[in-house]
């Protein structure tokens, strides 16, 4: 059971939050504009990434309000969490993971 | 019963309390502080049960939680509990115990035959065996198999124990209460942090309570009082005992099981909770998990009556008991030989100490030697004797590193036979924290390597095999946490003269050799006692072709169990990194994973139960539909009237009337269960612009509009209409199931997207309370509650609302519609439900008016093709495909879902698309979920061409009634389409959703 630190909230079990996917993934300004592979990018790639992520969270039965988190998806450390809209923290270099 | 095998003093026992059980129908004495194991073996009962595919007599191995075998059914009744480890049993008065997988008893089993055809029962049997025919499984294999291979019964009735769970936040906690845990406690408590020691024993001390120590001035019993004392004494440091650590997740969560009033007879645990599961989050983890001891891999290893070292100087020491009279020792370490000597000093005999190692020396060995044991160094035990008991063993003398014996044998006579394989650390809630092993040569076992929680590990488990050791890294891991959580440890403590022998000696040994090489023959060197796994199924799983030791644990299930292989793992990685020839560490360890021992499920549960084990929502008019009969339906958490049964009358007698009453005259429906989301701000008729499909921005104040909501990817996912209140303040409705959904949707683009529109949203749910009159009288029946709303067509016309005073009540009033028929939604405050729906009953009188529920108002807007969201939607259908792309404004540049109209997949023609369906017979009534054809009886599999998403039998229109999402439908009205079902094919005709008032007329009453 992860340890989120809610920016507003502290500290909290993961089962007051919900879990919002890739972070920084921003909906186009004119979607019109794209043609269907740009939009399908927008729409269902993400990177998978194996080691830090930054990811959303909404903190739905607490403050509910949505923020971004750093973690490690392979050791679920959490480096940061961060309020939308403000930059992301300094990443560590992944450690490579587990085998 | 006498008690033969007691010593005549010592042990941790109160011999003045003894206490009656009851073993397979037997009485037995034992005494309080003992488990169910000692108290039997105090009674030389060692047969305790079958082992688990050949039916072979067992017995007791272990003294604690590593214990494999002895397996018993505890309890009858509603309380009985399966598989429980007769090791950790504490002895209470009454207590009923008997051996599982036997039949029809444990002295005569009559699957002990499997022993005989032992050569087709190797690994993997199970995947070679019973693969054909197929339907010899449910005949013949499974229940065969479950009887002759099952373990104990699963309780039949309802438990009726309490449990519960808590929650606690602290500095330090630390797992494990012996001299390295208790040291933890100690310094961590004194450095002021809120702490938690765990231990999964009765009392404290861990393998203090089966070694003799002096500890300076104290005896060992006498250190852990002092400990203990000390550590109860302050006020933030929390002991619990007969309390497992059972997992251990992420960000340093463990969960932890209390084990409250097993130790109680029946008669004292009345009322109290028996089991607590404590969910722990702490700043720093100390593990002090202590190890287990391995068995030595010889052939026949499993009788009853050959134990662990360890364990048999844990019987002597804590519980004066004697396991057996006569002991062979057999060992490739130092430290077992004290298991010789304190036996022969507690009254029993030693009669040889086989030791593979070919040169020994040091402290235990001297002394043994001068209690004049023999020891035969550079031997082995080859095989053994004896039926239900062992009685006695086949000792030569082995080369090193041979696959083979060719010495000579000797008998050795003996009642039990103590194995020690060296020490495994228990790294399990190391390893489920996600930290890597390494292995240590010198010490011969997997260590914990850098850890990846906030956590500290001492004592055995950190490989300090010694007191002074344990108690140092104890002091210094309890020291570090503390200091790790903002705390000040205080000086360490002197250390205290201890009194131990040397223990380190030990040269591993994995397997001793056989008259010919393993996976050859017929003898069985058990490497898993529970599983019943032997060596040769390991090098059978290689000479398969298994490799990984992932694999090799799932064909041959070492590990596997109420165990999960604490004694065999190691065992089993060793043997087959000989066979692989590749070293230890290459091979590497299989997962370990929660729960480290069996937690049941009323644990987990806790309170959970019942009408506690989920939230049950209710309108302020329930209670009304309660006492009129009221059947109800679950919607989310709501529970909804799904229809009003009159006496006498069938579900579909009552569906009848209920409609009809709505379309000839006036019905009533709870509708207080749909969402209600108030929307404010300068933005809210833009933000609705860009959340709907359809335009929002000129609705007038005091009017009411439809609209649907898309993903990003075009797919519907929720409806309902919404109210302009005012110039900056709507009134959403959302369906009753999607409602947090939709307000989590929209705070998500308010504050992710678009965090630049003024608009905020609130749920107003459970503020307002919504009945629907429906039907030609709906007017007439509002005109008496509410004589002075101008209920007019010009006034009050469709998709509006007004406020004003409905039976005395402040009341908004909605003309929307579901049914096709003249509505009024009245709100009211949710206090005044209740009120408000009697006085519309009244009113209603002498119109009739019926109330309704959720089955029938299904039925009234399927007459009218409306959709429901979830049901004529599954989350891949587009407005385009409900044939709503009136909804879909063609003006607006941009709204969620606009842009994935166009993609390729989403403009396909062959989309399923909503249909309605007439079957051929008008008293034919699909399956909803049924699937359709195009041909009907073409060759299996059928081409499917959509499924009914929605039917019904239709009072109004006297025929059956279907809604359906069919590949390419609206250019296919007028086709016949099939639905095979079960023994017949039924033919229906595809036309217009629409099946009722097609103009609307009846809209306005």
């Amino acid at each position: 059971m992860l340890n989120i630190d809610c920016p507003w909230c502290g500290k909290r079990h993961e089962t007051e939050f919900r879990y919002g996917g890739e972070a920084h993934i921003a909906r186009p300004e004119d979607p019109a504009k794209l043609d269907d592979a740009e939009w399908a990018e927008f729409l269902f790639m993400r990177t998978n990434t194996k080691g830090y992520f930054a990811e959303r969270w909404l903190h739905s039965h607490g403050c509910r309000r949505w923020f971004n988190v750093i973690r490690h998806t392979v050791t679920h450390e959490i480096v940061g969490s961060y309020k939308m809209g403000e930059k992301p923290p300094k990443l560590p270099k992944s450690a490579g993971g587990a085998k | 019963m006498t008690q033969a095998f007691r010593t005549t003093s010592g042990g941790r026992i109160d011999r003045k309390k003894a206490i009656t059980f009851t073993f397979n129908g037997k009485p037995y004495i034992g005494y309080e502080g003992d488990t169910l194991a000692s108290a039997l073996l105090a009674n030389g009962v060692h047969l305790l049960g079958r082992s688990f595919k050949y039916h072979r007599p067992r017995g007791i191995v272990a003294a604690g939680a590593e214990e494999p075998n002895s397996m018993v059914q505890l309890g009858e009744g509603a309380t009985t509990e399966p598989n429980i480890r007769a090791t950790q049993i504490s002895l209470y008065d009454g207590l009923t115990a008997s051996s599982v997988n036997v039949w029809p008893n444990v002295e005569f089993d009559i699957s002990a035959i499997n022993g005989l055809f032992a050569k087709i029962m190797t690994a993997g049997f199970y995947n070679k065996t019973f693969m054909w025919p197929r339907s010899m499984w449910m005949k013949l294999y499974e229940p065969v198999i479950r009887r002759a291979a099952g373990w104990g019964k699963a309780p039949t009735q309802q438990d009726p124990d309490i449990y519960d769970h808590m929650h606690l936040h602290v500095e330090v906690m630390i797992v494990g209460g012996g001299p390295a845990g208790l040291m933890a406690a100690l310094a961590a408590g004194r450095a002021g942090a809120r702490v938690l020691l765990v231990d999964e024993q009765s009392e404290f001390g861990g393998s203090l309570l089966s070694r003799k120590r002096q500890i300076g001035a104290k005896d060992e019993a006498g250190w852990i009082a002092e400990m203990v004392a000390e550590l109860e004494a302050m006020p933030d440091v929390t002991l619990l005992s007969r309390s497992t650590a059972f997992g251990y997740y992420d960000h340093n969560y463990l969960c932890v099981l209390e084990q409250k009033t097993d130790h109680l007879p029946a008669a004292e645990r009345v009322g109290k909770v028996r089991q607590r599961v404590w969910h722990v989050r702490a700043g720093q983890v100390v593990l002090a998990t202590g190890a287990h001891e391995r068995p030595l891999v010889f052939a026949d290893n499993d009788r009853p009556g050959i134990m662990l070292a360890g364990s048999v100087q844990t019987y002597v020491n804590r519980y004066g008991v004697l396991p057996g009279k006569k002991m062979a020792l057999f060992t490739n370490n130092d430290a077992a030989y004290e298991a010789a000597i304190d036996l022969q000093a507690a009254g029993g005999d030693v009669v040889a100490i086989i030791d593979c190692r070919s040169e020994v020396s040091g402290e235990l060995v001297d002394a043994a030697r001068a209690l004049d044991i023999e020891i035969l160094a550079g031997h082995a035990i080859t095989g053994t004797c004896g039926g239900k008991r062992v009685e006695s063993v086949e000792v030569r003398a082995i080369q090193k590193g041979a696959k083979v014996y060719t010495s000579a044998a000797r008998q050795i006579k003996c009642d039990l036979v103590a194995m020690s394989g060296g020490w495994s650390p228990v790294v399990h809630l190391f390893s489920q924290s996600q930290g890597q092993l390494e292995y240590d040569e010198e010490k011969a076992c997997f260590l914990p390597g850098t850890p990846r929680q906030a956590q500290q590990v001492a004592g055995a488990l950190a490989g300090e095999f010694t007191l002074k050791d344990c108690l140092a890294g104890g002091y210094k891991a309890g020291a570090d946490a503390a200091r790790a959580t903002g705390f000040t440890p205080k000086r360490k403590p002197a250390a205290p003269e201890i009194d131990e022998p040397d223990l380190s000696g030990i040269e591993p040994f994995w397997i001793v050799p056989g008259s010919r090489p393993i996976g050859e023959g017929m003898a069985k060197h058990f490497v898993d006692l529970q599983n019943d796994t032997t060596a040769a199924d390991i090098e059978l799983a290689v000479r398969e072709g298994f490799e990984s030791v992932e694999h090799i644990k799932r064909y041959t299930l070492t590990g596997f169990g109420t165990d999960q292989g604490k004694t065999s793992n190691i065992n089993a990685l060793a043997i087959l990194s000989g066979i692989l020839d590749k070293p230890i560490p290459k091979v590497g360890t299989t997962t370990f994973r929660p729960p480290y021992t069996p937690v049941s499920y009323g644990a987990l549960a806790g309170r959970n139960l019942g009408d506690w084990s989920d939230p049950v929502r209710v309108t302020s008019i329930h209670d009304w539909h309660v006492e009129n009969g009221a059947l109800f339906e679950n919607v989310g958490q709501w529970k909804r009237p799904w229809y009003f049964p009159k006496a006498g009358e069938t579900m579909q007698d009552a569906l009848n009337r209920e409609c009809l009453a709505v379309r000839s005259g006036v019905g009533v429906l709870d509708a207080s269960t749909l969402g209600k989301i108030d929307i404010r701000g300068p933005d809210a008729a833009e933000f609705l612009n860009r959340i709907y499909t359809n335009a929002w921005a000129k609705l007038g104040i005091g009017r009411v509009r439809y609209g649907l909501m898309c993903h990003e990817d075009g797919m519907v996912f929720d409806d309902g209409t919404t109210a302009r209140l005012a110039e900056d303040r709507f009134l959403m409705t959302t369906t009753t199931g999607g409602a947090a959904g939709v307000l989590d949707w929209l705070e998500e683009y308010l504050q992710t997207e678009w965090p630049e529109l003024k608009v905020y949203c609130n749920s107003v749910t459970e503020q307002w309370a919504t009945v629907s009159i429906a039907g030609p009288k709906a007017g007439a029946v509002l005109k008496k509650l509410a004589p002075d709303m101008d209920l007019s067509q010009e006034n009050f016309p469709f998709l509006s609302f007004k406020e004003g005073v409905v039976a005395g009540i402040d009341a908004r009033v909605f003309r929307i519609s579901f049914t096709g028929e003249l509505t009024y939604e009245i709100n009211v405050p949710w206090t005044c439900g209740r009120v408000l729906w009697e006085a519309v009953m009244e009113a209603g009188a002498e119109f009739d008016i019926t109330p309704y529920g959720t089955e029938s108002m299904h039925i009234l807007r399927a007459e009218k093709g409306f959709i429901i969201v979830g049901q004529e939607t599954d989350g891949t259908t587009t407005p385009q495909d409900l044939g709503m792309d009136w909804i879909v404004s063609k003006k607006k540049p941009d709204f969620i879902g606009k842009r994935s109209f166009t993609r390729s997949d989403t403009a396909r023609a062959d989309r399923k698309q909503l249909v309605g369906l007439l079957t051929d017979k008008p008293d034919d009534v699909l399956p909803e979920g049924a699937q359709l054809v195009f041909i009907p009886h073409s060759p299996k599999p059928m081409p499917m061409a959509g499924h009914v998403t929605s039917s019904y039998y239709s009072a109004t229109l006297g025929r059956s009634i279907a809604l359906a999402l069919v590949k390419g439908g609206h250019d296919r009205m007028g086709q016949k389409i099939f639905a095979p079902l079960e023994g017949k094919t039924v033919t229906a005709e595809i036309v217009d959703p629409v099946f009722y008032d097609k103009e609307g007329e009846r809209l306005n009453g």
